[in-house]
């Protein structure tokens, strides 16, 4: 492990995803493939052994997530990945998890939907991902990455606010990001203060008390309890875990909004623009939940136009238009995911020029 | 005065909610007594499923995870790998295991994971109000079922123990009943086994009890009881179908 700290590797996304979670004392990966993140899971069958930890891959993505589950729940760090298909299928152990306030790190490299769609990139699992997805009325932890280096970056943060805060974490990211390749610094763990897990099951030592992971309340008054816990904990979250980067935004009179591969080609029509003398400027949100909200609030009060941008037919927006001030203009460009469907830094510096005032 | 016999450690001093003639009750003893003979309670963790199974924790003085309907053998495979050198075990029942559990309990019993399975089979779904279930009986009449299970339409009934005993990932595969003093303790003993499986192979076992359920069969707890003697045994033979290490 530690010879790879602070290394310089050219690696794809998903091996980034996979040598992040290793380093972040991943013991147990539960995962079976599909494209376009098989990747992590073949990276994990070499690797993750070789330190101790468990490798299995399983019969189904269902089997997968309640194996992280189970693993969770006994304290230890734990991860399965997939792709659309596979996350619907999660969905209910998801649900399970975030019942039981179990941690555990669910890694969605998005392809084209819905059904069996496509293998291209998409970001059409935005509200899959971002509104709990399953059943019952829960919100997850969700991380965007923009790069390789995020790749390996957040999913090592991942883990951290999945323990702290005992919410299911997702990263987010699709094909373009799982598939390139980028050089990285191949961070260090880094020095967290982390929850020890009393709550964890692990077979009564004399003089504990039985625990009990569950999510079933049904007491009087329990299952209410349990919601407006978990509303605050959200509301905390937010104030705490935000994340977002800016560029160029002090001035501009346009920001332009994407986040995970449509804020990369962002970045270069934003930098097109610059060069053409337009004030412009990029918003991008990292963490998706908890969605960063201050940060338009706060660019809106002075830049009343935005330029959302996504490989959909446009999910973000939806809590872009609800966290900006009231008169500000949001635009939106969507290519929704497909073969083809990936935007150049031209078309989008097309558009930029269409609603810049 | 020698005090010989008692309410097992692993079970808590509560009454429990199972209906009268149920044999869930007799059932929880027993893989008490096991846990107990073992002496494994401080390192044995119960994966609670979805039925009348599910107040596990309320009757077990153990630690337990809930699973969701069906994937406890994957929840135990989780809890298992990431705690070796524990005691893990599931609780299932017919629904649970055998229906929209079969892919879950297929692949555990195939990979050998080192647990033990009590699967309750009382032909019905029991929590939800005497739904036709995989073990449901030609002929036997359910609140789905309510011309009696159609085998063209809806499959014969699983015979689980056969089916896992060959797997070669499976070291135990027992089927018992509680439906008499004898059944009780040839269960009691197999039940062991099987746990015994676990602390001193790390092997996968699998126990099958044959169960009553007068509420959802509409009968006394006596008929319950006679109806598996006549009906159930005849149809799932008690036995050892495996038993790999001859333990």
């Amino acid at each position: 492990m530690s010879d790879q700290s602070c290394s310089k590797l050219f690696v794809k996304g998903n091996e980034a995803v996979a040598m992040a979670a290793i380093e972040a004392g991943l013991r147990c990966y539960f995962g079976y493939p599909i494209t376009p993140q098989s990747d992590i899971p073949e990276y994990l069958s070499r690797e993750l052994p070789k330190t101790g930890g468990t490798f299995i891959q399983v019969e189904s993505e269902i089997g997968a997530i309640n194996m992280v589950l189970g693993a969770s729940a006994c304290g230890v760090r734990a991860m399965t990945s997939s792709s659309g298909p596979g996350i619907s299928l999660k969905q209910e152990g998801i649900s399970y998890m975030a019942g039981s306030e179990l941690p555990g790190v669910i890694v969605d490299i998005m392809r084209a939907g819905p059904g069996l769609g496509g293998i291209d990139a998409s970001q059409a699992d935005y509200f899959q991902a971002t509104r709990g997805g399953g059943h019952g009325g829960y919100r997850i932890i969700v991380l965007a990455p923009g790069s390789v280096q995020e790749m390996y970056d957040l999913t090592m943060l991942a883990f951290d606010l999945s323990d702290i805060w005992r919410i299911p974490a997702m990263v987010l990211a699709d094909s373009v990001l799982g598939q390139m390749k980028e050089s990285i610094t191949a961070n260090p763990r880094p020095q967290v203060e982390l929850p020890g897990k009393e709550w964890a099951v692990r077979g009564r030592r004399e003089g504990s008390g039985q625990n009990i992971v569950k999510s079933l309340y049904l007491g009087d008054g329990e299952m209410e309890r349990f919601h407006w816990k978990m509303h605050d904990r959200y509301r905390q979250l937010a104030e705490q875990e935000s994340r977002w980067e800016e560029i160029d935004t002090a001035d501009a009179e346009l920001v332009v909004t994407a986040f995970g591969s449509t804020s990369r080609i962002s970045r270069t029509a934003v930098a097109m623009a610059r060069e053409a003398g337009m004030k412009v400027g990029l918003l991008r949100p990292i963490t998706l939940f908890p969605f960063p909200s201050k940060a338009y609030a706060a660019l809106s009060e002075r830049c009343k136009r935005f330029l959302d941008i996504e490989l959909s037919t446009g999910q973000m927006i939806d809590d872009v238009r609800l966290s900006v001030v009231s008169g500000t203009q949001v635009y939106f460009y969507g290519r929704p995911p497909g073969a083809g469907s990936l935007p150049t830094p031209e078309e989008i510096f097309e558009q930029i020029r269409k609603v810049y005032p | 005065m020698t005090q010989v016999f008692s309410r097992p450690e692993s079970l808590k001093d509560v009454q429990t909610h199972f209906c009268p003639g149920c044999h869930h009750g007799t059932i929880h003893r027993l893989v008490a007594e096991a846990i107990d003979v073992h002496g494994v309670r401080e390192r044995t963790i119960g994966v609670a499923s979805v039925g009348c199974s599910v107040f596990l924790y309320s009757y077990f003085d153990i630690d337990v995870i809930e699973s969701p309907h069906g994937r406890a053998p994957a929840v135990a495979t989780g809890a298992k790998r990431a705690r070796p050198d524990r005691i893990v075990f599931t609780y299932q029942g017919d629904g649970d295991l055998a229906a929209i559990g079969t892919s879950e309990i297929i692949h555990a019993a195939n990979r050998g994971e080192a647990m033990t399975v009590i699967f309750v089979n009382n032909t019905t779904y029991g929590m939800t109000g005497g739904q036709m279930a995989p073990t449901t009986m030609p002929g036997q009449k359910t609140s789905t079922s309510p011309n009696g299970r159609d085998i063209a339409n809806d499959g014969a009934p699983f015979k689980m123990s056969e089916l896992l005993s060959n797997l070669d990932g499976v070291a135990y595969s027992a089927r018992v009943a509680l439906n008499s003093p004898r059944n009780i303790m040839r269960a009691k003993q197999q039940i062991a086994t099987a746990f015994r499986y676990q602390v001193e192979k790390q092997g996968f076992a699998f126990i099958e009890a044959l169960a009553a359920c007068p509420t959802n069969w509409g009968m006394s707890p006596l008929q319950a009881n006679q109806r598996v003697t006549d009906e159930m045994i005849p149809y799932f033979p008690l036995g050892i179908y495996k038993n790999r290490a001859n333990l």
